[in-house]
């Protein structure tokens, strides 16, 4: 599938006025002796007519990921027409108002990249986003406890205003969620409050043969359903499907059920996030590797930042257990003076500085001196912990399914990375969909998915890698090996077009980060 | 006329004699290129079923086995034998005998009856025409979109338009047609096809509605059928006339219809690629597929159409990209190309322009 009309030499192209005026005159130019245009609509084909719970694309699972290719699909000319119902039973996909900026911030959040940001404004959920709280950042500062190094990046780096945005998963939601309404009327009906319980993929066995004693209408419609994949649904309901995309997390059902098999591991790690308030707003995201794992603070808009504090479980539990004060008091520490001293850059930085600026300039974060982040006065949500894994699919399609986000693959928290994948992988997906709709293709076939899966395996994949070196390179406190990590530290923020690249790749923009 | 009869089919019109007037066609011979021009006076001379170069020798369509490689290699054992004169076995339809109508070549007709089971299965000896597929179907609807002013960015662009798919096979063209809104008619010389074909298009409810018939081009031009596109895709290097074939599908095109055809080259690239790369060394097709004298060249299959009176507006070729695994439409049409004309609104001149 590779359709490139343009290699086409083309004798001149009608004006955008004349095309609209004979669609909208619901003709063509049509030559003489051809009969009139079938009276049939878009769903009674030769008698035969498509049944309300025959859909064309079911998404299992309406989060963040699940619902951006729901977005993505009814935003698209070539797929808005499809029958998209998306299968969660989660209560909050029923709400439609904005929701309030001066609430409590939900400790749950994400770091979207300016692709996953792109991604958004093209399908149109991103001035949703930008109604309710949000935070840009500029600036990030990366460190370790072994005070030998630190990394600065700034967007203006790489000559843009912000290196990412931090969201709130129920905003992200939320906001794909208002973009649908503005789509589709029919929305109540698009999103289906109950479980999926059991999938059946269509195979021979299901091939119903009793010929002669039905009428030929059911007949027809059993044909024509043992080719879809059938959901039944926990309130009873069943539905029949071109195309089952699977959005239902990282225990997913449906990959499950389908029999895809999985490779990774536990990372020896939790992850305790919750929110914190400052004196001051923060603009910028911290990250310090501590010998256990890293602590990250991120801006969430007013005065309030996210911490990811990732550490072994049995210090997760006691993290979540202590008073709210020992805790703010334990951040602070971690952040500051604690388990190790603040870096600083020698002469031979400086050296090492003039000499790279000579290559692709300077960036202005290599002068930028090390700073210690805003202090923590009080912690204003609760404590959540969650354990970590690398999670990966063996495949990401099979006939008539495709797993997206976290069903086909988890990573380390460490980057901010995790559903940015996901958004990558609804993206693609959509495209991949439009595509095979424009010839007319079966969306459910699997040489067409396959396209899917090759576009974003390889990206997956490298990501994972990289955020998996991260996390084993720094799990391990040894001397050669800390002095490798500064050294790292070092080459990062003196050396500019090496950071140029570190910040694109983590920006989405690139696809891999040494090479382009 | 660029074309030769193929003398190795029983019911092939006598050897061919230059139309007159013959000075018309010497002055359309000048303004050619001279490799063409070669090509097109060494063609006066009726061939007994070989190439003028190596050809691997399976023109002979006798003794027709049910497997290819016996049938490949009984034909390669005996020598080049002369035309044989018994009816060839297999369910070929022909409207009547003797006349020279038909277009339909009973070898190939067999050829394509033997594995008719394996149309739908993707990884079998069609897989060439799947993964081609969507390419052509790309190339086929932009330029259908912009003869017929269709909004290029619609779901279903061919809305409202009769399309027929003259030798439809399995339907592998024919569905994604009628999915992209185009009432379909297919039609095919083998019966198995036509019924694997619908018994396929059945299990959705938009190709439900295609119009599957066992018959010929020339059938239906009796029939005084016609349609708004004609489309006939990897069809016309396996019939035993191309050109009565091209008039025929032009007798089926609505006056300012689109014409869509598309072929193989006969050039030496075509050669490697096709014959030996797809048949031999990938064997993604079964040997014997296609024959290199049969195939036509951009050149040819131009004025061949010119003559039924349609115009070539459009050619495009496919690329395969082995490292990618993927066909791309590209302007080179050595190998495989495909063009699309638009049917003359007026009568066709009995005359050569």
């Amino acid at each position: 599938f590779s359709p490139k009309p343009q290699v086409l030499r083309r004798g001149g192209s009608d004006p955008e006025g004349l095309e609209g005026l004979l669609q909208r005159a619901g003709g063509s130019v049509r030559a003489a002796g051809t009969l009139p245009l079938r009276e049939d609509g878009l769903e009674k084909v030769g008698g035969v007519r498509a049944g309300d719970d025959e859909l064309d694309v079911a998404i299992v699972g309406g989060g963040m990921v699940g619902l951006a290719v729901a977005c993505a699909l009814s935003n698209m000319p070539l797929t808005k027409h499809l029958r998209v119902a998306v299968i969660d039973s989660n209560p909050a996909l029923k709400s439609t108002n904005y929701l309030k900026k001066d609430g409590i911030p939900d400790s749950r959040v994400s770091t979207v990249t300016p692709a996953t940001i792109s991604f958004f404004r093209d399908i149109g959920a991103w001035e949703h986003i930008l109604q309710q709280r949000h935070a840009f950042f500029g600036k990030m500062q990366v460190w370790d406890y072994t005070g030998l190094g630190y990394t600065r990046y700034n967007a203006s780096d790489v000559c843009k205003e912000y290196l990412g945005c931090v969201v709130e998963n129920k905003v992200l939601c939320n906001s794909l969620l208002l973009r649908l309404q503005e789509q589709k009327e029919d929305i109540e009906k698009m999103v289906y409050p109950t479980r999926l319980v059991s999938l059946a993929f269509p195979s021979k066995s299901r091939n119903v043969g009793v010929a002669g004693l039905k009428p030929p209408s059911t007949e027809a419609e059993e044909l024509r359903r043992s080719n879809l994949v059938k959901l039944d649904l926990s309130d009873g309901q069943t539905l029949y499907s071109k195309l089952v995309v699977g959005a239902d997390g990282s225990k997913s059902n449906v990959r499950q059920i389908a029999g895809i098999k999985t490779t990774g591991w536990s990372y020896p790690q939790s992850a305790i996030i919750c929110t914190v308030e400052h004196t001051a707003e923060n603009d910028t995201a911290w990250q310090r590797f501590l010998p256990s794992g890293p602590i990250a603070l991120l801006p969430i808009g007013d005065n309030f930042s996210n911490i990811v504090w990732t550490m072994s479980p049995e210090e997760a539990s006691r993290h979540k257990s202590m008073s709210s004060e020992d805790f703010v008091m334990s951040v602070n520490r971690a952040l500051d003076f604690g388990y190790g001293p603040h870096p600083n850059s020698s002469s031979l930085d400086h050296y090492v500085e003039r000499l790279f600026s000579d290559f692709g300039g300077t960036a202005a974060s290599t002068k930028e001196c090390f700073e210690v982040p805003p202090r923590a006065i009080g912690l204003i949500s609760e404590r959540m912990a969650f354990p970590l894994s690398l999670m990966h699919s063996h495949d990401y399609v099979s006939k008539r399914l495709a797993l997206v986000g976290d069903a086909a693959h988890t990573v380390h928290p460490l980057a901010g990375q995790g559903v940015n994948l996901g958004f990558g992988d609804a993206a693609a997906l959509a495209k991949v969909i439009s595509e095979g709709v424009s010839v007319g293709a079966d969306i459910g076939d699997l040489s067409l998915l396959n396209r899917y899966e090759n576009d974003r395996k390889g990206a997956n994949v490298a990501m994972a890698a990289v955020l998996d070196g991260f996390q084993k390179m720094y799990s391990v406190d040894f001397g050669p090996l800390n002095v490798l990590r500064a050294a790292a530290f070092h080459g990062a923020q003196y050396i500019s077009p090496l950071k140029k690249n570190i910040i694109s790749y983590a920006m989405g923009d690139r696809k891999s980060p040494l090479f382009s | 006329r660029p074309l030769r009869s193929d003398a190795t089919d029983s019911r092939a019109p006598p050897p061919w004699s230059p139309p007159a007037p013959l000075a018309q066609q010497h002055t359309m011979l000048r303004r050619v290129a001279p490799p063409l021009r070669r090509a097109l006076a060494s063609s006066a001379v009726p061939h007994r079923g070989g190439a003028r170069l190596l050809d691997p020798g399976l023109s002979s369509p006798h003794a027709l086995p049910p497997q290819w490689r016996r049938w490949a290699s009984a034909a390669a054992a005996s020598s080049l034998p002369p035309p044989p004169p018994s009816p060839p076995q297999g369910p070929p339809r022909h409207a009547g005998g003797g006349s020279a109508a038909s277009s339909l070549n009973p070898a190939e007709v067999a050829k394509f009856a033997a594995i008719a089971e394996t149309w739908w299965d993707s990884q079998g000896p069609f897989k060439p025409l799947h993964l081609m597929n969507p390419t052509r179907l790309s190339f086929i609807r932009s330029t259908l979109c912009r003869h017929f002013r269709r909004d290029p960015y619609s779901a279903k662009p061919l809305e409202g338009l009769k399309v027929i798919d003259v030798g439809c096979g399995g339907g592998i063209l024919s569905e994604p047609l009628a999915r992209m809104g185009a009432t379909v008619t297919g039609i095919d010389a083998v019966d198995k096809n036509i019924k694997i074909a619908h018994i396929h298009a059945a299990s959705d409810p938009t190709t439900a509605s295609i119009e599957y018939c066992c018959t010929t081009a020339e059938d239906l031009v009796k029939e005084n059928k016609q349609f708004d596109a004609v489309i006939s895709l990897e069809v016309i290097e396996h019939v035993a006339n191309p050109l009565e074939f091209c008039q025929s599908l032009s007798a089926l095109t609505v006056p300012n219809g689109a014409t869509v055809i598309s072929t193989i080259n006969r050039s030496m690239r075509a050669y490697a690629a096709a014959i030996v790369g797809a048949e031999y060394i990938l064997r993604w097709l079964p040997i014997g597929t296609h024959e290199w004298s049969k195939l036509v060249t951009p050149e040819e299959l131009v004025l061949a159409l010119q003559r039924a009176s349609i115009s070539v507006e459009e050619m495009a070729g496919f690329f395969y990209n082995p490292l990618t695994r993927e066909w791309s439409l590209s302007d080179d049409t050595s190998i495989n190309y495909i063009a699309y004309g638009i049917k003359k609104s007026e009568a066709p001149s009995a005359t050569p322009q």
